[in-house]
């Protein structure tokens, strides 16, 4: 039988140490790249997703199961993330948001290891690179609070309640931030939007 | 109406909420068009790859738990008292507390009486002093009951 979150976390704090191992495993992945697509640096989203856990581990004994385990989890996480950002806006000032894209490191880290296999024709795999990286930079257009609603709804598929307690608004105020951000990455994402499906390449 | 395309378009809504949006949709074009569009856009946030953690990403989590210190335990944590033996411990230590309350020593008040007592005998004690000092009776002849020491003093005179 699987053990919900609540009931692991109420393991770890009774003192079981598999139990936060589960947790581990469980929420790495999506932790590591709900924070990797809202700071865009690889190593300080891992920094900061071994933060998150810790700070779970810290809380255990404080911990009452008033919310559900995910939402406290993002909380967490979004908190660290958006300052990360803001502290990242002000050593970055020099680099304008609005540059061309540009190859960089991070983008290898999304690359699939089998890529040869799946893309004999280099130039169909250069062309769905630079969707992904047009892609990648309309999120990161988007001002921090809507990227975390967009992540958040989208890849973690958080109900509406649940983001909205994770970034202290309404419901209400929520879905009005979520349309603004589709907006966005609409007239962002012109050009891709505009293809209708099967000419993506 | 704008802000249920979304849920329309990611199957959030209510059945009811999507009849009333399909049947506004059914008469506005520009609501359908938006509808495709984020479709669109939905499909295109799909396209972006998971990325998995490094394989020291579990060890690091590990290590920082391991540095954090034991959780604070109380002091009567380590006597492994059952809550009855304490619930009567804390008992008999009122009740001791209590019973000791009632019948220790208290200084009474002197009653009325015995302070007026006192008052007249302090003429009585003031004399006994002033006599027991008194220098000029120190010179006077030894008792007459001493007859012998009486009449070798004379004869010394």
């Amino acid at each position: 039988m699987v053990r919900t979150d609540v009931q692991l976390m109420l393991d770890v704090k009774a003192g079981d140490g598999n139990s936060f191992e589960l947790l581990l495993r469980r929420y790495r992945t999506p932790l590591v790249n709900f924070l990797y697509r809202m700071v865009r640096n690889r190593e300080q989203a891992e920094d900061l997703a071994q933060e998150v856990f810790l700070r779970v581990y810290r809380a255990r004994e404080d911990y009452v199961p008033s919310a559900k385990f995910t939402t406290w989890l993002f909380r967490i996480a979004t908190n660290l993330a958006l300052n990360s950002v803001r502290d990242n806006r002000h050593q970055k000032l020099e680099v304008s948001i609005d540059a061309p894209v540009t190859v960089d490191a991070e983008d290898g880290d999304e690359r699939p290891l089998d890529v040869p296999e799946k893309h004999p024709n280099i130039e169909q795999h250069l062309v769905e690179d630079a969707r992904r990286k047009m892609i990648r930079h309309a999120i990161d257009k988007l001002p921090e609070k809507q990227r975390a609603a967009v992540l958040l709804h989208k890849y973690e598929e958080l109900d509406y309640a649940e983001i909205a307690k994770i970034l202290n608004c309404s419901e209400s105020a929520l879905k009005s931030l979520l349309f603004r951000a589709y907006e966005a990455l609409r007239v962002e994402l012109a050009p891709l939007v505009a293809q209708p499906s099967g000419t993506k390449s | 109406m704008e802000s249920r395309i979304l849920g329309y378009v990611d199957g959030r809504l209510k059945a009811n909420e999507r009849a009333e949006l399909e049947k506004h949709l059914a008469d506005c074009a520009p609501c359908r068009l938006r509808v495709q569009e984020f479709s669109a856009v939905s499909g295109l946030l799909d396209e972006l790859p998971l990325i998995e953690p490094s394989p020291e990403f579990d060890t690091r989590v590990h290590a920082l738990v391991a540095a954090e210190p034991a959780p604070k335990a109380s002091w009567w944590a380590g006597l492994n008292v059952s809550p009855r033996i304490a619930f009567a411990a804390s008992f008999l230590l009122l009740m001791a507390l209590w019973i000791g309350y009632r019948s220790g020593p208290v200084d009474k008040p002197l009653p009325a009486n015995d302070d007026q007592a006192m008052l007249q005998d302090l003429p009585v004690l003031e004399d006994h002093d002033v006599l027991q000092n008194f220098e000029p009776l120190k010179s006077l002849p030894a008792p007459v009951a001493d007859e012998a020491s009486d009449t070798q003093q004379q004869e010394q005179m």
